[in-house]
């Protein structure tokens, strides 16, 4: 591991088994794991480079319990990390060695649904899935659908902000959130907003979602829900660089056109893809489009013209229209077997997110090339090309020696590209501990300070989930002085204004 | 008090004056175009700080989606350049101006976004909120921030782009703002249904939201706010109006006009209306001052939509008449300006786990009343956390948003 972490704290780590014996009268003891192989089964999250066992693990199963399990490392001077299923790709659940991780994996009921105001109430542990399976007879979904759906926790969701294949039409999950109850270090729960549009006050929604663990331990979460549409169609567009397929995306968009999901695939990935899946993908491209287009039939019929037109005045070589929903479901097929196709062609992958301006894709992919060639690593890309997020997957071998360590320097030499052009760090996976130590390439000091104002606001003594989003961690007594002197104000004239 | 104006011409003189004013712990009133001044409590600051010299389109890159300007230029200035490229503000930002006694077309991107106002097709295309993809703030501390960036997708750091949403200028001066933009519509259609009671339209709204037509609004205005409507159709039926909208190519609203009259026509008798009539119809609903009338105080329910029948028929108990706009989550009414009457408002958004805001009142009232609805301790207590982390000396609109704070 080439992370730094923050310095465990010695007296946490001298005082474990009081410690322990105080959370066993809180959770019933299933729910609390302290031995060496128990504890291994939670030694990272999806980023599985980065591992560490924790002080333990504990599953509560009630808000009071979170409660009191908060309250007790507040006053022990214990840090938390909270988990949800495990799926994140950024390692914002890897353990710290004096901390607790915070499992809320038991949280898995569905707490309401409701029809009438298209809403449904979950704890944070149900499945993303499970939310859409849960209202699918009544003819509605959950739109954010991140590729992990089947495991990823709606909770997690919250946490990360997560997005998937359906956003640039439906919005990533603060765009689908209702209402939040949440609790804070000190042990306090709060709720925010409910079934209604808009909550009242500061948009603690919005400041909690995608805050990574880091503000609070979510406890509940309404989302909307929305009516299925009448009908989907789908095109598979292939071009001979990725220039014209890039050209076809802003002419799509620019014409008036919002897809319910324009994916991109680069040559690589689609001879990965259909050496594994066999989806029928055209394998003379340089660059593979798939559009999704939902709504009325009439209206998905004639968009679907209109993409087809752009498509060939960009000189598609494929244009292939779904005439059924298995050639559809073919079409996807091949993209969204990407990763285990990649885990086929080679022993490990990195998965990288960023996201740019739709605009500078085929140079972001030229340059991407050479950054390859450059650290000795190949990439295979597939991108989210309606909403400029790009998940180039780097492929190396763990086993052999320096090959994580180059991984790490091309992953960083992407995002800092994807930023020079206009980027950002992350799209939809969060920064955790994997994109930490680039913050300052999108932010000033003065920016992720006040970033951390917000922290203190939450969790003033920064117990929740240290080191991961913020390269440098401040004190909040720190970060409340104003730097002042009275002597030197800008201002001893006013009226000049 | 007098305020004195200070009118900066670019972000750095904001942060400069800030600093300025957080040194000397002197509270300063924020000003866009002032259209909302007369909403939220009365701030008493000895500056006044006019940010009308920040204005202006920076950047409009139509097939990235995206529009950045400076915080107070126009929506009018930045609707018609969209125009041109066939695009818009998805979330319809209202003109609230003759609502509260100013001229109307005068709202700015900034003000909108800093009390987080949508319109009609907030229901289908969120709030502004989910609009706004960055901001470059000045902060109580008298430092220039910024948030988010200019991608839709961005999960890097705390989203402090939503929280100056709806912060109505008590945490950072925006100064620059890129909101999402999208393409305008082709053709827009709206079904109307004359004569449902509050509790049958809210049935009929849900209905039609919860069907695959793709509604992009839909409303109910009782027969005496409907009878205030300039649209023919509405104002001389002598009925209750359900309204639902439709948009997109032309092909595909007529297919969902067409779905949804034939759904709608088990609630009660249907009727179109087109082009004109149709955008001035939701003109009104979206701009409150055509339907609520001259009310003394004007209330703004946030609930569940499917309550919106059940509140506005508690608030008639209460000679409280109003409408109901976001499919019934969302009422708008006009109130007797007494303490009584306010807390029996409040009492019906508490009742259905809603909140109500004060819009429009003579001072008397918001003397006695809080324009925001009251919160639980523990989140006014984060609030107040937060709200120190951004402006320690308490100087940016100081009581805006709650008197004493």
């Amino acid at each position: 591991m080439t992370l730094a972490m923050p310095k465990p704290d010695d007296r946490v780590l001298e005082n474990r088994d009081s410690f322990l014996g105080a959370l066993a009268a809180i959770v019933p003891a299933d729910n609390l794991i302290a031995d060496p192989v128990g504890l291994k089964t939670y030694e990272c999250d999806a980023l599985s480079a980065y591992r560490a066992l924790p002080l333990a693990v504990v599953l509560p199963e009630t808000v009071g319990e979170v409660s009191e399990v908060l309250k007790l490392c507040l006053e022990h001077g214990v840090k938390v990390v909270p988990r949800g299923s495990g799926t994140g790709l950024s390692g914002g659940a890897l353990p710290l060695v004096d901390g607790i991780l915070l499992g809320l994996g038991k949280f898995n009921r569905i707490l309401e649904i409701d029809y009438p105001n298209r809403c449904v109430t979950v704890q944070p542990g149900v499945t993303n899935l499970a939310v859409s399976q849960a209202v699918s007879a009544a003819g509605f979904y959950y739109a954010p659908d991140p590729s992990s759906q089947i495991a990823c926790s709606i909770g997690g969701n919250v946490a990360e902000n997560s997005g998937g294949v359906h956003c640039l039409k439906y919005g990533v999950t603060t765009n689908n959130l209702l209402g939040l109850e949440v609790v804070l270090m000190n042990g306090d729960a709060v709720r925010v907003g409910g079934k209604h549009m808009d909550p009242d006050g500061y948009d603690l929604l919005g400041v909690l979602t995608g805050s990574e663990g880091l503000l609070g331990v979510i406890t509940e979460v309404t989302v909307r829900i929305l009516p299925k549409p009448d009908s989907v169609g789908a095109l598979l567009l292939g071009f001979a660089d990725l220039a014209s397929a890039g050209d076809c995306v802003a002419r799509i968009i620019a014409d008036g056109v919002i897809p319910a999901g324009l994916e991109m695939m680069d040559r690589s990935a689609v001879r990965a893809t259909e050496d594994y899946s066999k989806a029928g993908y055209p394998l003379d491209v340089e660059a593979l489009l798939i559009c999704e287009l939902d709504g009325p039939e009439a209206e998905v019929a004639e968009l679907s013209e209109r993409v087809e037109a752009i498509a060939r005045a960009c000189r598609a070589t494929t244009v292939r229209r779904a005439r059924s929903e298995d050639e559809r479901q073919r079409f996807w097929l091949g993209r969204k077997s990407a990763f285990p196709a990649v885990g086929k062609i080679s022993p490990d992958y990195y998965c990288i997110d960023g996201t740019i301006p739709r605009g500078r894709l085929s140079e972001v992919l030229t340059r991407l090339d050479a950054l390859s060639e450059k650290h000795g690593l190949g990439v295979v890309n597939v991108f989210h090309a309606g909403d400029g997020n790009l998940h180039p997957l780097i492929m190396y071998d763990a086993a052999r020696d320096g090959d994580l360590e180059k991984a790490e320097a091309l992953a960083a030499d992407i995002l800092t590209l994807c930023v020079e052009v206009g980027g950002v760090l992350s799209g939809e996976h969060g920064i955790g501990v994997e994109k930490r130590d680039l913050m300052g390439t999108m932010f000033t000091a003065a920016d992720l300070k006040q970033q951390q104002r917000v922290k203190c606001a939450f969790d003033p003594d920064g117990l929740l989930n240290p080191g991961k989003v913020f390269p440098v961690l401040h004190r909040c007594a720190e970060l409340g002085h104003m730097h002042v002197h009275k002597g030197d104000l800008p201002f001893p004239d006013l009226p000049r204004f | 008090m007098t305020a004195q104006t200070v009118r900066p011409g670019d972000a750095a003189a904001v942060r400069e004056f800030l600093a300025w004013a957080a040194a000397g712990k002197a509270p300063v009133e924020i000003v866009g175009a002032g259209t909302k001044r007369a909403f939220g409590h009365a701030v008493e600051a000895g500056y006044r700080l006019d940010l009308s010299g920040l204005s202006g389109v920076v950047d409009h890159e139509p097939a990235e989606l995206v529009l950045t300007a400076r915080a107070a230029t126009p929506i009018a200035e930045i609707e018609a350049l969209l125009r041109q490229s066939g695009q818009r503000l998805a979330f319809e930002p209202p003109d609230l101006g003759p609502l509260l006694g100013e001229a109307a077309g005068r709202a700015t991107l900034g003000g909108i976004l800093a009390c987080n106002l949508s319109g009609p097709r907030r229901v289908r295309a969120g709030a502004a909120r989910d609009h706004a993809l960055g901001v470059e703030v000045a902060t109580g501390r008298g430092e220039l921030i910024k948030s988010g960036g200019r991608v839709v997708k961005n999960v890097s750091g705390y989203d402090l782009t939503k929280l100056m949403c709806g912060s109505w200028g008590t945490l950072g001066v925006l100064t620059r703002v890129s909101v999402k933009v999208l393409p305008a519509a082709e053709k827009t259609r709206t079904v109307l249904v004359a004569g449902l009671s509050p509790g049958e339209a809210c049935d009929a709204m849900g209905a039609a939201l919860a069907s695959p037509h793709e509604a992009t609004a839909a409303a109910h205005v009782p027969e005496a706010a409907a009878a205030r409507s300039s649209v023919a159709y509405v104002g001389g039926a002598g009925a209750s109006a359900t309204a639902v909208r439709v948009e997109g190519p032309p092909v595909s609203v007529a297919a969902r006009t067409e779905a949804l009259r034939g759904l709608l026509s088990a609630h009660g008798a249907v009727e179109e209306l087109h082009g004109h009539n149709s955008g001035r119809f939701w003109r009104e609903i979206r701009d409150v001052a055509g339907p609520i009338g001259d009310a003394d105080a004007v209330w703004r329910l946030h609930i569940p939509p499917a309550s919106g029948g059940a509140v506005l028929d508690g608030l008639a108990e209460h000679g409280v008449e109003g409408y109901l706009d976001w499919g019934g989550g969302l009422v708008w009414c006009g109130a007797p300006a007494t303490r009584a009457v306010s807390a029996a408002v409040r009492a019906q958004a508490d009742a259905h786990g809603g909140h109500a805001t004060l819009v429009r009142a003579p001072g008397a009232l918001k003397e006695a009343v809080p324009v925001f609805h009251p919160q639980p301790a523990g989140r006014a207590a984060l609030g107040r956390r937060i709200g120190d982390g951004f402006d320690p000396a308490g100087i940016l609109n100081p009581g805006r948003m709650a008197r004493g704070a």
